[in-house]
């Protein structure tokens, strides 16, 4: 009988040890798949080649296959996007976290969870059919499909992760530090942004470096605003971003094509990418858990 | 007070406070203008045809029940697969494992789940699940990238809520002689249900508006089917069929009416999460 529990209690503890090491899986599958498909395109048409080659023509008799300019769309699609985001982001937590009244902090803080969760085609519907026609009236170019429409749309998807992080970083801001800072005679806006501001500075980076990931990882709502042409990135003109190079061409190129396996590089390029994101946001997480 | 302060600290703090109005005020005119101008333009192209007929070739009238039932099939198919999943994985943190390298192990790779882009979701599922497992472009295989994806969420939400589980309730089974595994599903399980439902609303969330990852492994069809034969079929969800009808087809109206859907449905959403968190809370103190 008790030979018998004991058994049972390891089977348990297995299966669930099972369980526990799915995560793990998953990312070394994921590795692993990219990996085996991506290196074989970058080998056959040439490292160089393909990471700093202009031109993408994969579909031609002399197929080209270079990605610069998508690497460089989504380099300067994300900067921009986080230079627009994150002013307004940063402002909008300090103003969250030290200055509203608890229901105007409760009714933003919702309305602020909605935008996380509004789905990321309803972004392209509405860019498409609001903020392309808008940019081809206000700048008089032929069509307003371009990196800046992608820009102005990243930047409102990355709002919702740059606030909720850096709110929950100001938060976390030792109530002595203000005080001390209010004691020496500064005033209350003075003490949020020189000393409750610099105290959460990690927790802040990590919330910019999140909405870096959230930018370049995001395909479909760019790829309705953005045009998909693979030009060199350029502000009015159409563009073509890593995640959107691979969303529209993976459906028609055939199966075990050069095309299709240079397709399975690209995401393996974007992979690194997030994993360097990741990186560096688990730095600064890590740096804001030990101040 | 304010008097006697220069008037480069005057000018530093009315800046900074017109800085953080204008943001504030940026935000929220963004939600409020996303919202109503997806409401307005959608609402009026909702009708009861066009939740309630699949697309017709013959007439020519597009109706998105079809895309309404897959949504509902993978949402089902994900949780059913993710919630054992994700909750075992979370028991095994925190009531089994003791090894402290394994457990940082298991949690970056969770932390790193969640950061990975959807597009390549949708490419590993599209290798994996379609192609190696030879699932076909089906909503099954849809599901199982989708499981992957939610599993950090349940996960996390899960864990969070065992640690608040007091240790004193495990030492009294125990005490009682109790087994580690008749503790854990007599006693701790049933303690962490807050976890598991809030798990199981933001999963929710985040299947209704996933579609690039669901391009590759479910496809655009808009058949009509069953569940069983629906998950072993290839279908377009309700974002999908956005965006085939917005980007490829140009039917604005419908697209819109879809937009209006999904916006409320996230409303309703986001509103079952703050009421669910509020009613646990409330009941575990």
């Amino acid at each position: 009988m008790k030979n018998k529990v004991k058994t049972m209690e390891l089977v348990v503890h297995g299966i669930f040890l099972i369980l526990g090491l799915i995560t793990v899986a998953a990312v070394l599958l994921i590795s692993v798949y990219l990996i085996i498909s991506g290196i074989p395109a970058i080998k056959e048409i040439g490292f160089f080649e393909f990471m700093f080659g202009k031109e993408w023509a994969p579909t031609v008799s002399e197929s080209k296959f270079g990605i610069l300019p998508f690497i460089l769309t989504s380099v300067y699609g994300t900067a921009g996007a986080i230079l627009l985001g994150t002013p307004i982001g940063f402002f909008t937590a300090v103003y969250l976290a030290k200055m509203a009244s608890p229901r105007v902090k409760r009714i933003v803080s919702a309305a602020v969870s909605l935008l996380a969760g509004i789905p990321s085609v309803v972004y392209g519907l509405v860019g498409m059919l609001v903020l392309v026609p808008a940019i081809r009236e206000f700048f008089d170019i032929p069509d307003g499909a371009s990196l800046l429409a992608a820009i102005i749309v990243l930047s409102v998807m990355v709002l919702p992760s740059i606030i909720k992080v850096s709110l929950t970083a100001l938060e976390a801001v030792p109530r002595e530090y203000e005080e001390g800072s209010l004691a020496l005679g500064a005033t209350p806006v003075e003490t949020y942004f020189r000393v409750s501001v610099p105290a959460a500075k990690s927790g802040i980076a990590a919330a910019i470096v999140l909405g870096v990931g959230r930018a370049i990882g995001e395909a479909m709502a760019v790829i309705m605003v953005s045009g998909n042409v693979a030009n060199m990135p350029s502000l009015f003109e159409s563009v073509r971003f890593l995640t959107t190079a691979v969303s529209s061409e993976m459906s028609y190129a055939t199966a075990g094509s050069l095309h299709q396996q240079a397709l399975f590089s690209i995401a393996l390029v974007l992979f690194v990418f997030i994993m360097l994101i990741n990186a560096t946001l688990n730095f600064f997480l890590k740096r804001q858990k030990e101040e | 007070m304010t008097g006697n302060i220069s008037n480069k600290r005057k000018a530093y703090i009315f800046t900074m406070k017109a800085l953080m109005f204008i943001s504030v005020g940026i935000t929220c005119a963004l939600v409020l203008f996303l919202i109503g101008y997806v409401l307005i333009k959608g609402i009026p192209n909702i009708s009861w045809e066009l939740v309630s007929t699949k697309p017709s070739y013959l007439s020519g009238k597009i109706g998105i029940l079809p895309d309404i039932l897959n949504t509902l099939y993978i949402i089902l198919a994900t949780l059913l697969v993710v919630l054992p999943l994700g909750v075992g994985a979370a028991v095994y943190l925190t009531e089994y494992a003791r090894n402290k390298k394994m457990v940082a192990t298991i949690e970056y790779a969770a932390e790193t789940l969640s950061g990975i882009p959807s597009i390549i979701y949708g490419l590993v599922g599209m290798l994996f699940f379609c192609q190696f497992l030879n699932m076909k472009t089906s909503l099954l295989a849809g599901a199982m990238t989708l499981v992957i994806m939610n599993l950090p969420t349940v996960m996390r939400t899960t864990q969070e809520s065992l640690k608040t589980v007091p240790q004193s309730y495990r030492e009294g089974a125990f005490g009682l002689g109790a087994g580690k595994w008749r503790v854990i599903h007599t006693v701790v399980l049933p303690e962490c249900v807050d976890g598991v439902v809030t798990g199981c609303i933001l999963s929710v969330g985040r299947i209704l508006g996933e579609s690039a990852a669901l391009l590759f492994t479910a496809g655009f069809a808009h058949a009509l089917n069953g569940i069983i034969e629906g998950l072993s079929s290839s279908g377009a969800t309700l974002t999908v069929a956005l965006y085939v009808y917005a980007k490829e087809q140009g039917e604005f109206e419908i697209a819109f009416a879809i937009a209006a859907i999904l916006m409320i449905m996230t409303l309703l959403i986001n509103l079952l999460a703050d009421c669910v968190g509020v009613y646990f809370r409330r009941r575990k103190n």
